[in-house]
């Protein structure tokens, strides 16, 4: 076989002296599957993602109880909409204009049930005002409703010092510390903020030419070209490479970005199951056996669209068993690394990194720097003749305005700050504190008995709540506790998953990842989040001893 | 069978990537700009005035403005980590949102954070899949993408043409009545541009606004260039004519030409802004504005409304060069006299387009040559629906002196002669 490591009815067969590409990998040997750990380095991800799929399913009573909850609140939304049209219960709502009342509505009725009727009454979990860096700790703005979240009121006050595990601040470079700025206000002087005009008219400055420069020397291609904003890199980009008579294999769970990229560039978008190998080989088999629909032409490309973390799962992709398909089928790779780049990787350079391969394995790198570096903006980056592709023929490039200059200095002293560039070891430590954080948390969080999802090394955690009651319980007494969460419930996760993500960050300190593990342990007897039926013991080693076997 | 699918799949290839993209590709060397795109500007090494530079009310290199954006880098530091629902709003997202609101004289405003993303995302809030939308030809390109990702029915009418507009609107209506259930829920959209980028024209708002309560359609208004410039305050095209706001649905500009900042705002009624908070991809799904650039658009706003009388400046000096522009050999400049950005076109095409744009980057490169920076108008050949003609792009800005815009114009004329005979 030319491959070092073939693809197989979806399993991968490796030659164990090949070992360069791979930290650990799968090995099937009369139909047993099991992890194998090289040279004592456990980056055993591959052999824990099956361990981790086990904790997707509830308990059943769990199950049955969200969906009463959602049945409950959908009755009394019928019951209040009915009390409403007929005028016994007062209306919040904005309404149309007298002169328009005969227009064809704006909205229909029942698009807007589930907003007026379930999120209006939670609605004080989101759109937190807070005033100040949204470092490790922030300043919350205290808002009062008078009307059951119909209207908002600010009393003036802030709740100072909330901890934050909202914010995508994975390397803690939301900061206010005047020697970490001086650059950025030393060129905010020379350039001002605002640049308008677009790339290839009057708008590219030598500091976008520095900052591409730099990222390609960070991530090890040839060429970068950087974006003003971070969604509108994909969905200005993807249009650019792939049109119609293409075919878009795209992830259950990818972001909306994604989505819109792929839908307006006009090509066919097939799905498959979420970080599921066999489903992609499958659809990648038919696609190119059966070509395009009715003509049965073959495809002109086949483009593959994944990510490095997703958010709201914390799930890493299976990098190596992708690269290995995409060689075979001779597919295109896209990995979109918004909240991988910095944040996973030994020395923060993303899941590339992370699984140990080659950046020339992935054909089109994109990020985004506002997780990981504090700043706004996107990149991609990758073979030269992409780039200069891109340079021509992205839509960003004709008709958006370029980055603004502080902003891309913010991101030029991050990556030299991380790449070490600036002398000191800072950016490693940051990585590595991240890595620590990530461990701590999510190992005390298993230990407790919560349900997380997704990957040990992922710093974005999922803690699933289930029922539509705990949301909003369980926002609103953390903020008590001062800690500010996320919650996320349906339309963005499936209807019974709703759940609370944590984004540690580098920045946090021991005591506060206490603070919050403690107040999580109260609040989590306290609504009974404990759901999960396998606590994992302190001492992995007594119960894994039956995953060493010999092996030939 | 088996054997057949192995070869199949060992037989396929695909195309390339990215085609290969020749070297002297006009959009590959682009004008690499040392220093801030102020008013004099450093161009590939040569210093020029700036006509190229959206930069209307000279706003990108003001004191004032600068202050602003380093008192808000040293309180909040530079990117804001998180989309607006998760920690991303900021008390300065919501004081400038009030401010434009005010300014705009309108009930509620809503930020994005890309000037593009604006109304790329707020299109398709609003108008699904069966809706209709009329939009003029000469609409730029994020308008075209954000009426692709709504999949409407989408209607072209005639640049500024008001009968063929009503002839389409009057061929809806009859469709209509055979299928009046229909008719009752599909939505209709008029999207027109203040300014138009691509042509300098103006649209004709009182009369859009009698087809709109003729017909039943609502209004979305694009207020990129006008923003900051029409009006007796700079509050745009429904100032100018003198229209009352509120019969205008949605109006949506960006922040990037006239308020020199980043990104972009949609302003109207609560009812209409507000199902954005929801539903508009750009703003739910992205993260939000810097805060820097939220504060330096505040600034900026402040001396818009403490001088008022900047406004009819720039329309002077508009006309100005309007009239200088005229009678120039083998160009015609397109645009009304009071807009900021004209086009010159060439009278007559040698035939292609490409050689069309290889003779404007001539002319464009002697004026640059002799210290007046221009630009061409780029597009994206294959992917617009109505492409305009290859045209040079003259930008003026209230810095300019008029010195400069009649040396500027005659640089033109020179340049005109040396090149096209």
């Amino acid at each position: 076989m030319a491959n070092p490591s073939a693809v197989c009815n979806g399993h991968l067969h490796y030659h164990h002296k090949q070992n360069n590409l791979l930290k650990s990998g799968i090995s099937k040997k009369n139909g047993v599957t099991k992890g194998i750990k090289k040279n004592g380095v456990s980056n055993g991800s591959l052999s824990k993602k099956a361990f981790i799929e086990h904790f997707e399913q509830a308990p059943m009573y769990v199950a049955v109880l969200t969906f009463v909850g959602f049945g409950v609140g959908t009755i009394f939304g019928y019951l209040r909409d009915f009390m409403r049209a007929w005028g016994l219960e007062k209306r919040n709502i904005a309404t149309e204009r007298e002169q328009q009342k005969d227009f064809v509505p704006l909205y229909q009725d029942f698009e807007n049930f589930y907003t007026r009727n379930l999120y209006m009454r939670i609605r004080d979990n989101w759109n937190r005002p807070i005033c100040s860096v949204p470092g490790p700790q922030f300043d919350l703005m205290e808002r009062v409703t008078d009307d059951y979240n119909w209207t908002f009121r600010f009393t003036g006050r802030t709740i100072k010092n909330v901890i934050n595990m909202g914010s995508y601040n994975y390397l803690g470079f939301a900061e206010t510390d005047a020697n970490a700025l001086k650059t950025v206000a030393k060129e905010l002087e020379k350039y001002g903020t605002g640049i308008c005009s677009t790339r290839q008219e009057m708008g590219t400055l030598d500091k976008h030419i520095e900052l591409e420069k730099l990222v390609a020397r960070f991530l090890g291609v040839e060429d970068a070209m950087v974006f003003g904003m971070g969604f509108a890199t994909n969905s200005m980009n993807i249009p650019a490479l792939v049109g119609k008579g293409c075919l878009i294999l795209s992830d259950e769970l990818n972001h909306t970005s994604l989505v819109l990229g792929a839908r307006l560039s006009g090509a066919t978008i097939r799905i498959f199951k979420h970080n599921n190998i066999q489903s992609l080989e499958s659809l990648l088999k038919d696609a190119i056996i059966y070509g395009q629909p009715r003509s049965r032409r073959a495809w002109r490309k086949i483009i593959i669209l994944v990510e490095g973390i997703y958010s709201m799962e914390g799930s890493i992709v299976r990098l190596p068993e992708i690269v290995s398909l995409k060689r075979k089928y001779k597919a295109y790779l896209y990995l979109d690394e918004a909240h991988s780049i910095g944040a996973v990787g030994a020395t923060g350079r993303g899941v590339v990194e992370y699984f140990g391969m080659n950046p020339d394995d992935v054909d089109v790198l994109m990020g985004t720097f506002t997780k990981s570096f504090g700043a706004a903006g996107g990149y991609i980056a990758g073979k030269k003749d992409l780039v200069d592709f891109l340079r021509t023929h992205s839509h960003s490039a004709v008709y958006a305005t370029s980055m603004c200059p502080p902003v891309a200095e913010q991101i030029i002293r991050a990556m030299k700050c991380l790449m070490g560039l600036d002398g000191t070891t800072q950016g490693l430590q940051r990585v590595q504190k991240l890595g620590k954080n990530t461990r701590y948390f999510r190992r005390r969080l298993h230990e407790m008995g919560f349900i997380i999802y997704g990957n040990d090394d992922s710093p974005v955690v999922p803690l699933l709540l289930f029922m539509p009651g705990k949301i909003g319980a369980f926002a609103r007494r953390m903020l008590e506790k001062n800690i500010g969460v996320v919650v996320v419930g349906f339309p963005a996760t499936p209807i019974t998953e709703s759940r609370a993500r944590f984004c540690v960050s580098a920045a946090h300190t021991r005591e506060m990842l206490d603070t919050v593990l403690n107040a999580l342990d109260e609040l989590g007897d306290f609504l009974q989040l404990k759901y999960s039926r396998y606590s994992k013991s302190a001492h992995p080693e007594l119960y894994e001893e039956t995953r060493f076997e010999l092996d030939d | 069978s088996l054997q057949e699918k192995e070869e199949l799949i060992e037989e396929w290839q695909p195309e390339p990537l990215v085609p290969p993209v020749s070297k002297d590709h006009p959009a590959l060397n682009y004008n690499i700009v040392s220093g801030p795109p102020t008013h004099k500007i450093t161009v590939n090494g040569k210093e020029c005035i700036n006509f190229a530079s959206f930069n209307f009310l000279g706003l990108l290199d003001n004191e004032k403005v600068k202050n602003a954006a380093q008192a808000s880098l040293k309180k909040y530091g530079v990117g804001t980590c998180g989309p607006r629902g998760f920690y991303g709003t900021f008390d300065v997202h919501l004081e400038l949102e009030e401010r434009l609101a005010k300014f705009m004289r309108t009930e509620e405003a809503i930020i994005y954070s890309y000037g593009f993303a604006t109304i790329a995302s707020a299109i398709p809030a609003y108008s699904k899949r069966g809706d209709i939308v009329f939009v003029d030809e000469a609409a730029c390109f994020a308008i075209q993408k954000g009426l692709q990702a709504s999949r409407s029915n989408i209607k072209l009418f005639k640049h500024n043409d008001m009968t063929h507009l009503e002839q389409l609107l009057k061929e809806q209506e009859a469709e209509d009545q055979k299928n009046p259930r229909k008719a009752r829920v599909t939505r209709r959209f008029i999207v027109v541009e203040g300014l138009y980028m691509n042509t300098g024209d103006i649209c004709p708002l009182p009369e859009l606004i009698k087809l709109k309560y003729k017909y039943k359609v609502r209004i979305f208004l694009e207020e990129s260039l006008s923003f900051g410039v029409l009006g007796e305050h700079g509050r745009g095209i429904t100032e100018h004519f003198g229209v009352n706001i509120d019969d205008i649905d949605l109006i949506s500009a960006n922040m990037e030409n006239s308020l020199a900042s980043i990104g972009g705002f949609c302003c109207g009624r609560s009812f209409v802004i507000d199902h954005q908070r929801l539903s508009g991809q750009g703003y739910c799904f992205s993260a939000s504005l810097p805060p820097l650039l939220a504060a330096a658009a505040i600034e900026a706003l402040n001396i818009m409304e403490d001088n008022p009388d900047v406004f009819q400046t720039l329309q002077e000096k508009c006309k100005r060069i309007h009239r200088a522009l005229q009678g120039i050999s083998g160009f015609k400049v397109v645009g009304e006299p009071f807009s900021p950005a004209l086009h010159l076109q060439l009278e007559e095409s040698c035939g292609s387009r490409e050689n069309d744009v290889k003779l404007l980057k001539r002319v464009v490169d002697y004026c640059m040559n002799n210290g007046i920076a221009l630009t061409q108008a780029r597009y994206l050949e294959k992917e617009e629906k109505c492409l305009p003609p290859p045209s040079i792009r003259v930008v003026i800005t209230v810095e300019q002196t008029e010195q400069e815009l009649d040396r500027a114009a005659s640089l033109i004329k020179e340049a005109a002669q040396s090149v096209l005979n």
